[in-house]
């Protein structure tokens, strides 16, 4: 039963994590180049205009989420275990997200990239 | 790729692994945080190190999003993942932390993952931006 509700927690971070830095990219896309932006227009503008995006707001929301699930997990299980399960997962989850939802063409070269970098994040923590 | 391109994401790194590090450092000054009197980490804010980190931070969410708002979110984590790396160096000479061979073939690992991705486009090529990208060029040419 502990088990499960570590792993709930952990499974609840990685989504929440993998869904704010979906809806982070997906808006920072719509918005446009910042370095650009900031060139025609300066640097409070890009503030303004990227602090004033809902979709951004949103993307802070589920990173916030995910960091008081992160919290929660470190407070149920061992820092060597959640710490990371987490960070390898989510980097996978992210692909599958990035390639679902933001049609992302995800190729052979990025799958190989994602899982050997989940693969050493793991070995990191060893 | 140009340049400022390659500057951003050693910029999201560097940031993020340094920033790491030094919250680390203050709070290794602050000492352990107890889980049931959460509101006492304010008081960590006063620690220079931990200021510091917070500084490089927001300089890493800073280059984060400029990252993401011209390259592929597949491409930029992989890609910045070398962060984990830069937190493994400076803590083993900053910190005096131990890394052990599970550790360094981690390194390694990420090192392989990251120098693979950043060979490839960092942008998925869209119909709509292909389009537009050629109507630039013709007018250009005009």
């Amino acid at each position: 039963m502990n088990s499960l509700k570590l792993w709930s927690a952990i499974a609840l971070m990685v989504l929440a994590s993998s869904a704010g830095d979906v809806l982070l990219s997906s808006a920072m896309k719509r918005i446009g180049d910042l370095g650009e932006l900031r060139a025609r227009h300066g640097l409070l503008a890009v503030i303004f205009r990227v602090f004033g995006d809902k979709q951004f707001l949103l993307a802070l929301t589920c990173m916030t989420f995910a960091f008081f699930s992160l919290l929660t997990a470190l407070s149920w299980g061992d820092a060597s275990l959640v710490a990371p399960a987490s960070a390898s997962l989510t980097f996978l989850v992210s692909a599958v997200m990035a390639k679902i939802f933001l049609h992302e063409d995800v190729d052979r070269r990025r799958w190989i990239s994602a899982t050997l970098v989940c693969v050493g994040v793991a070995m990191l923590t060893q | 790729m140009n340049l400022r391109k390659y500057l951003v994401l050693l910029a999201v790194m560097c940031f993020g692994g340094a920033g790491d590090v030094l919250l680390k450092r203050g709070m290794k000054d602050f000492g352990p945080v107890d889980l049931h009197n959460l509101p006492h980490v304010v008081a960590a804010l006063a620690n220079p190190w931990v200021l510091l980190g917070i500084v490089c931070l927001t300089g890493f969410f800073a280059s984060y999003l400029t990252a993401l708002s011209w390259a592929d979110l597949t491409y930029v984590l992989p890609a910045t993942a070398m962060g984990y790396v830069i937190i493994a160096v400076l803590s083993k000479y900053f910190l005096q932390e131990q890394i052990s061979q599970w550790r360094w073939a981690g390194i390694l690992l990420i090192s392989c993952g990251v120098g693979w991705v950043t060979r490839g486009p960092e942008l998925t090529e869209r119909a709509e931006s292909k389009t537009l990208i050629e109507g630039k060029e013709q007018h250009e040419l005009a």
